[in-house]
């Protein structure tokens, strides 16, 4: 009987998680502006969201912001992650756990209130320092470096040290042996710890709302400001072009994949 | 040890000094200038939120949405993961992929979707209008904000539950059903204690972001869903009462890690 149940629960659950999706879509695609009233298919929105020159400038901004974020993020992450699962239990590393576990647990809100008074009380030291897309990069590698160091670190706990150690004994030296060896088996939890900050960057309004300054507006704070007046049609045009680039993407990964394990018929 | 020498930096740098920053400037006195604080150890503030009503309820208010949404979650993404658990193996890869797919579109934009589907001439209204109910006002209601929540983290808790309960071998499940359990007695005494750890994850998972959640009481709850993110917001950006906003972030701060640290001992 529990089989039986539970057989049903899985067409129900995602039914209901991608009815608002599919909704959204199909909105996207109607003539008329009232969400419901379809009027006929057309183009509209896509056209106007194309002129909105706002919109763009912000999605370039946060495309941007992602990127070196994330990029930040998985340099200092690594070397984190690889020095919590490599270098046992060095000095502080009690501190050094309890401060990289800090921004996986804490809301937003606090890491944006509190990284807002840091630049503050640091813009009279720092000649030329204003809040903008920099301000927003820091506090992004900050609220996403601690994933990458996760990541890294479980992958280094799954791997063993067995290869590394004998790198070391057939001669190469830490630095071969890093370069070599340990980095190569790192590559896929590194890309996924990037894809995460990346994600993390693009997702977020309330960190950036906090560290902006007036003349860097994220794609997310854009679309939230808008929500706030009431949500226009151009956005679920724009969350349908994200959702087919994504889908696109998960769908190349995904057969990629399957080609690496050589079990699919891609 | 070298290669530790640019992350205890950056954490020290962006996550202790800050952290002590927010404890400073929530005992330093509001002030007009710029920025809009005096140092000092002014403990105005900590006793003006401990003895004022408004913030004791607006921490109240998130305590319970964070409970409430918390347990939807585990009502309904227990059945999701019980599901995923028992789907053979070859499709589970697929399954919890489609789980985190919509996770990929953007936060925001998921919220775009749940407008679309909530507001008073939205979906969910035009399909009670087919069964010829009239349009009942939605958005900006508890109940908005607790749909947005549950849809947006309730994946946080189907995931570590999925892979606990698919590491529970199915071999105990016929055991009990052979000596004759029903399938209700098999759940309660031999999925659920096995589950726990699960469960504990999960919750935990929802819990702790719904706790300081600002964008979507906001965006779907009404003026009476008060929780602390929104408050802390408006007395920052509203107020600009920067030491009231940072002591009110320090007790957020305490609340949230007091049984982390108390769990660890």
């Amino acid at each position: 009987m529990t089989l039986r149940r539970t057989n049903f629960a899985l067409p129900i659950g995602y039914a209901i998680l991608y009815t608002p999706i599919a909704l959204l879509v199909a909105t996207s695609f109607n003539a008329s502006r009232l969400t419901t009233q379809w009027t006929g298919f057309s183009w509209r929105w896509y056209v106007e969201l194309a002129h909105d020159g706002k919109l763009i400038e912000a999605a370039l901004l946060s495309a941007r912001i992602a990127a070196f974020s994330a990029t930040g993020a998985a340099l200092i992450g690594t070397a984190a992650g690889y020095a919590l699962a490599r270098f046992g239990p060095f000095r502080g590393r009690r501190a050094f756990v309890a401060l990289l576990g800090a921004p996986l647990v804490l809301p937003p809100l606090l890491i944006g209130l509190a990284l807002l008074l840091l630049f503050v009380a640091a813009q009279p030291f720092v000649a030329g320092m204003e809040r903008g897309a920099l301000t927003i990069t820091v506090a992004h590698m900050t609220a996403s470096l601690s994933y990458v160091a996760l990541v890294v670190q479980a992958r280094l706990a799954d791997t063993g040290v067995a290869l590394e150690e004998a790198a070391a004994d057939l001669g190469a030296s830490p630095r071969q042996t890093f370069r070599h060896v340990t980095l190569p088996l790192l590559a896929p939890a590194i890309l996924s710890g990037w894809l995460l900050a990346f994600t993390l960057s693009l997702d977020d309004v309330v960190i950036a709302s906090f560290v902006s300054g007036p003349g860097a507006t994220t794609l997310p704070m854009v679309v939230f400001s808008r929500l706030r007046l009431g949500a226009t049609p151009e956005l679920n045009a724009l969350a349908s072009i994200i959702l087919a680039v994504v889908g696109i993407f998960v769908l190349a990964a995904w057969r990629l994949s399957r080609i690496a394990r050589g079990g699919g018929h891609a | 040890m070298r290669a530790l020498v640019p992350a205890w930096a950056w954490l020290i740098g962006f996550v202790a000094i800050p952290a002590g920053l927010l404890v400073a400037i929530g005992l330093a006195s509001p002030d007009d200038g710029v920025p809009p604080y005096v140092l000092g150890l002014d403990f105005g503030n900590f006793a003006a939120i401990l003895s004022d009503s408004f913030y004791l309820g607006g921490f109240l208010g998130s305590l319970k949405v964070a409970a409430v949404s918390s347990l939807i979650c585990l009502v309904l993404g227990m059945p999701l993961a019980l599901g995923i658990a028992r789907s053979p193996p070859a499709r589970r890869p697929v399954l919890l992929l489609l789980l985190m797919l919509p996770f990929w579109t953007g936060f925001m934009l998921r919220i775009a979707a749940l407008v679309g589907l909530l507001r008073d001439d939205g979906w969910l209204n035009a399909g009670l209008g087919l069964v010829g109910v009239a349009p009942i006002p939605m958005l900006h209601s508890d109940f908005a904000m607790y749909v947005g929540i549950v849809y947006d983290y309730i994946a946080f808790l189907v995931l570590p539950l999925q892979a606990r309960l698919a590491g529970i071998d199915p071999a105990l499940r016929e055991a009990a059903r052979d000596l004759g359990a029903s399938g209700f007695a098999v759940f309660r005494e031999i999925t659920w204690p096995l589950a726990r750890p699960g469960v504990l994850a999960g919750l935990a998972l929802v819990f702790v972001p719904a706790m300081g959640e600002y964008v979507i009481p906001e965006l779907l709850g009404g003026a009476s869903s008060q929780t602390m993110g929104r408050v802390i917001w408006d007395e920052f950006f509203g107020n600009h009462d920067w030491p009231r906003a940072s002591a009110l972030a320090v007790l957020l701060l305490v609340a949230l890690l007091a049984p982390a640290i108390l769990a660890r001992r």
